[in-house]
């Protein structure tokens, strides 16, 4: 069996299991003030349960927590639609640097001078990459980011006279470009794509009225298939006053490319990510800017960061602005490593990484045809969408995840997109070598031909992780959320 | 998979039993396999009145969620207050244990657009 | 390239393998129409040392806070933090790890957001968290939503103490869901107008929205604003923006607060310029299948071993779509960490302490400060570790002259309006020594005259 793991793994109690009455991991400077005290009816008893235990319990609490997890450093991470490239280590250090981690978001803009010019250059970089003449750096995410762009459609249509209820939304897209759409008050019209898996022109000039606000659509789509038609969509929306936004979470596919501007997408939001290589820190935080033409422009975020004679400061005077996304300008945290991944990949260094992950996702889709369904046959971009439907032994797409697991792989993203049943979407990525994606691919050849004789094993796994399948009914039935002194 | 002869049902993979003008209603066991393990049930309050092809109440399962919609117009009488601590009983026992509200018909003109059996498997075949 | 492998030897078999000549046969559905037919115009290619040489000299040109004696606060708080957080949070198994949607391999994630949800319940006297939100601001807006979802209510009362830009943030996030944001004053003790509230009270309220403390360092009467809003059939929601206060202060939750959500960067975060920060959000167990964003809970696997998983999913968008509870998709994962690992740290007794310190070390700066003449406290009530001063003079200038001097001596609240003009919001932790206290009463003296 292929396999890349085997190891030791230790048990950890919950923190608050190892509390012990007297016990601190912290200790401060003596008080040099006269002390203050509060009148009693202001202040709370002692929290029951509340940690006490010392710096070595935490350090090897969370260190053993840590072993439990899988990261990018560790092994392949094809899960697609989430480009888990390699993190650069550099980022972590420049982003640390105490001239970006301690600065205060209220500090007089003559003292930000660096911050501000490096979100001002950021904003640069993205509206190149991208053919956007206008960037704001604010969202905290990709969702975030679809909201700010939704909201500055409304906005739009609003300052015209002519608000609009509905957006159009393909069968293969995000559940969050739906979620986004309902916050901006409007009623979702699912599009359906073509047995080809790509969006028509003429679907979606059947659709199109002047109710309609926008379309919003993801290039390359969720099936990794780039949307040919996606000029002469953009011009139908055009046409009937409609704006067309992009989920930029496929981006990936094209840096130096094609440019979503240059296609005639009004907004899009960038994943830093996934595109920009940010790490994803087990859920976040991510960012999520966003690019627009120079007709929504005025309807950006505020604050946004403005360049006069060489100096940087913060822009809040826009009176069509939508307003305020957050407190402060963005995680800014997230925009330095972005930048540095930028700098150091330079312009022809980002179009190597898209050809070299379209040329991945091919690879890994010509090892694996097949052995797996390919439900849409067109020619992949950086990422390829598989089926269980041809595996034996009444495998399915989570028996073939978990086997993966037991190889010491991180599976793809399973059952997404919706318009494929079973679906098994590979990411591969442009940081992961030739033998990576072999062995990977051997793997998955294994599990299917393990299928077919020994259907159990599949069925049985994980066997090697920290724990086996999960039972996620009964935590579902009768949610147990949080610890208490009595349980 | 079981459809029981006496019942009614809709395309909606709700069933239906009538008692002079009091309809039972749950849902069949086509939609508690397609759903898997069911985790929660949300039923309307007893009182509220419920209208024919609107949701009334919500099934979830651990990733999917359906909404549940009433196959007939009325009050309801009476809910599961079972369901809500074992929702797991739609699972197992969709006809018996996990019936869901009993409403007291406004009209029975309604009960003409029900399935029978028969309508219901051939139904269930195309899906 | 030092971060992409491929060889051409590789690139050549890759292709043979796929059945193409070329790199460039890849793209052929990519439309001519649409293709960029020049290269980027960007910065780089650099080598590691040019870039960190040319990204230093940036950092360089900002006020870093260990350069300067730094009063400000406002959302935004200088506290130390620790060497075992950023050591432990730069484990790559944590931050290169994607969302714990494979539970056998995240089980670190898991257990740690577990733990994490566990220390807000703790601090809010709340009984169920989620895995967090963007900031305290996001997280805000999100309770707002939560409380007209579940009140099926319109009207939204908030407070004239909460952060400005967290009701900006409010107000962007209900631009388009026809609901009523009305404003509650302040008065003059700068704590939310309890009559004032009455009087804006009715059955149409969804909720009632006040900071804890606000964004004047007041310490606000939660417990008789809660209970006139729950009179009136309102939820409570308490925003606070400063958490270490709740190491000493009752919990939102003894006071009726039935949502409590906030700002976490001070639990071990660096500011670092506004963000990444943490959103928390805790309410009560009546309100947790309207909750917004990820929940962690605990299971058992097919052995019967404890573990945990993502759950009750069916609130979020990618399986209820456009009826989720928010479009949120992601937590602040490691920021979250970050906290968990602080408030462990910390502890039961050492946040008593910390609070402590941030309390006798406000008030010592606020009596120091007020004993100069011409200036005065522009509010009455007890604060925590924050606090509005009037002026005298040009402020501006003022507070130029002292940032000349190595001091960031507070937030001129002209900045939100311009009704506050010559009010300074001073902020005093337990990184500021009595020298630089002093210091600091001494430039004002300097230039109040």
């Amino acid at each position: 069996m292929t396999t890349v793991a085997r190891g030791l793994i230790q048990e950890e109690k919950l923190i608050f299991e190892h509390s012990d009455p007297g016990r601190r991991g912290f200790d401060l400077p003596p008080l040099d003030v006269p002390e203050a005290k509060l009148p009693e009816e202001f202040v709370r008893e002692e929290i029951p349960g509340f940690p006490e235990v010392s710096e070595v319990d935490v350090v090897r609490h969370f260190t053993r927590l840590s072993t439990w997890n899988y990261g990018v450093d560790g092994g392949f991470y094809p899960l697609g639609s989430c480009t888990m490239k390699y993190n650069p280590k550099i980022n972590e250090l420049l982003c640390r640097l105490p001239g970006f981690a301690h600065i205060h978001p209220y500090a007089p803009e003559a003292l930000s001078q660096g911050a501000l010019e490096l979100m001002y250059r950021l904003q640069q970089a993205l509206g190149e990459i991208s053919g956007f003449p206008a960037v704001t750096l604010q969202p905290a995410a990709g969702a975030h980011g679809e909201l700010a762009g939704i909201l500055m459609i409304r906005a739009w249509h609003e300052a015209k006279g002519k608000a609009r209820r509905k957006v159009l939304i393909p069968d293969t897209a995000h559940g969050t470009n739906p979620a986004t759409a309902a916050m901006c008050g409007y009623e979702v019209v699912p599009v359906a794509s073509d047995a080809d898996g790509i969006l028509k022109a003429e679907t979606v000039r059947a659709l199109m009225d002047e109710d309609v606000a926008a379309l919003m659509m993801t290039n390359p789509n969720t099936l990794g298939l780039f949307e040919s038609d996606v000029k002469e969509i953009c011009d139908i929306v055009h046409e009937k006053g409609g704006m067309v936004y992009a989920d930029g979470a496929n981006l990936n596919a094209l840096m130096g490319i094609a440019r979503p501007g240059d296609m005639g997408i009004d907004v899009m939001h960038f994943n830093l990510h996934k595109t920009f290589s940010t790490p994803h820190g087990g859920g976040g935080p991510g960012s999520g800017p966003v690019g627009v033409t120079a007709e929504l422009a005025p309807f950006l975020p505020v604050p946004l960061v403005v360049s006069e004679q060489g100096r940087y400061r913060l822009e809040s005077d826009l009176p069509q602005s939508i307003g305020r996304m957050k407190a402060f300008y963005g995680h800014f945290g997230v925009l330095v490593r972005a930048y540095a991944y930028i700098c150091t990949l330079g312009p022809q260094g980002l179009r190597h990484a898209s050809e070299m992950a379209v040329l991945a996702a091919n690879y890994v889709r010509a090892r694996l045809e097949g052995a797996y369904h390919l439900p849409y046959t067109g020619r992949s971009m950086h990422e390829v969408v598989f089926s269980d439907r041809d595996l034996a032994g009444g495998c399915a797409t989570l028996d073939v995840a978990k086997s993966l697991i037991d190889r010491g792989f991180h599976p793809p993203t399973i059952y997404f997109p919706l318009v494929v049943r079973g679906a098994l979407m590979i990411e591969p990525t442009e940081t992961e070598s030739k033998e990576v994606l072999d062995e990977f691919c051997d793997a998955m050849l294994e599990i299917a031909r393990q299928a077919a004789e020994d259907p159990r094993q599949l069925k049985d796994a994980p066997v090697r992780a920290k724990v086996r399948r999960l039972d996620e009914a009964a935590a579902a039935r009768k949610p147990v959320l949080r610890w208490t002194p009595e349980s | 998979m079981d459809f029981p002869n006496h019942l009614f049902y809709t395309e909606e993979h709700e069933w239906i039993s009538i008692e002079a003008d009091v309809a039972t209603v749950g849902i069949t066991d086509f939609a508690q396999d397609s759903l898997g393990d069911v985790v929660f049930v949300e039923l309307p309050e007893v009182g509220s009145q419920v209208e024919s092809g609107k949701p009334f109440g919500v099934v979830e399962s651990v990733k999917a969620v359906s909404d549940i919609y009433s196959p007939l117009s009325g009050e309801v009488l009476e809910i599961n207050e079972e369901l809500p601590d074992t929702p797991e009983l739609v699972n197992s026992s969709p006809y018996e244990d996990a019936w869901m509200v009993k409403i007291k018909l406004a009209s029975k003109d309604e009960l003409g657009d029900l399935l029978d059996v028969e309508a219901y498997k051939a139904f269930v075949e195309q899906q | 390239m030092r971060y992409i492998p491929h060889t051409p030897e590789d690139i050549r078999q890759m292709l043979e393998a796929i059945g193409v000549g070329s790199v460039e046969e890849l793209f052929s559905t990519v439309p001519a129409s649409v293709r960029l037919d020049r290269s980027l115009e960007l910065p780089g290619p650099f080598s590691e040392a040019e870039l960190l040489r040319e990204v230093r000299k940036l950092s360089q040109a900002n006020a870093g806070l260990d350069h300067y004696s730094s009063f400000l606060g406002g959302g935004a708080y200088n506290h130390f933090i620790p060497a075992v957080v950023d050591h432990l949070v730069s484990r790559s198994e944590f931050y290169t790890a994607y969302t714990p949607y494979q539970p056998e391999i995240s089980q670190g994630t898991l257990q740690m957001i577990f733990e994490y949800q566990t220390l807000i319940c703790q601090l809010t006297g709340m009984e169920v968290a989620n895995a967090s939100m963007y900031d305290g601001a996001t997280a805000c807006a999100e309770a707002v939503l939560m409380a007209v979802r579940s009140t099926r209510k319109k009207r939204v009362l908030l407070s004239a103490g909460l952060h400005p830009e967290w009701r900006q943030t409010v107000e962007t996030y209900c631009r388009y869901l026809e609901l009523d944001l009305e404003t509650v004053a302040v008065d003059a003790s700068g704590a939310t107008d309890a009559a004032a509230l009455a009087g804006a009270l009715g059955k149409d309220v969804a909720c009632v929205v006040a900071g804890y403390p606000n964004f004047f360092g007041v310490i606000e009467n939660l417990e008789a604003l809660f209970a006139l809003a729950a009179e009136a059939g309102a939820l409570s929601v308490a925003a606070v923006q400063e958490p270490v206060a709740l190491g000493l202060l009752r919990s939102p939750g003894e006071l009726g607060a039935d949502i409590v959500v906030g700002e976490g960067q001070s639990f071990g975060i660096p500011v670092s310029y506004g963000g990444p920060g943490l959103g928390f959000f805790a309410s009560k167990q009546k309100l947790m299948r309207t909750l917004p964003g990820r929940l962690v809970g605990r299971t058992q696997d097919l052995d019967g071993k404890p573990g945990f998983v993502l759950t009750l999913a069916t609130r979020e968008q990618h399986i209820r779509r456009e009826k989720a509870t928010s479009n949120i998709c992601s937590n602040q994962g490691l920021c979250a960490l970050m906290a968990a690992i602080y408030l462990c740290l910390v502890g039961k007794r050492g946040l008593r302490d910390l609070a402590q310190q941030n309390l006798a070390k406000a008030r010592y700066a606020r009596e120091q400060l007020c004993a100069l003449p011409g200036v005065t406290p522009a509010h009455s009530a007890l604060t925590f570790n924050e606090f509005v001063l009037n002026v005298p003079g040009d402020l501006d200038a003022l507070l130029e002259r002292l940032a000349a001097e190595g001091i960031l001596g507070g937030i001129h609240l002209k900045r939100f309006d311009a009704a506050m003009e010559g009010q300074l919001l001073v902020c005093v932790t337990e990184q500021n020594s009595r020298e630089e206290i002093d210091a600091l009463v001494r430039a004002i003296a300097g230039g109040v005259k």
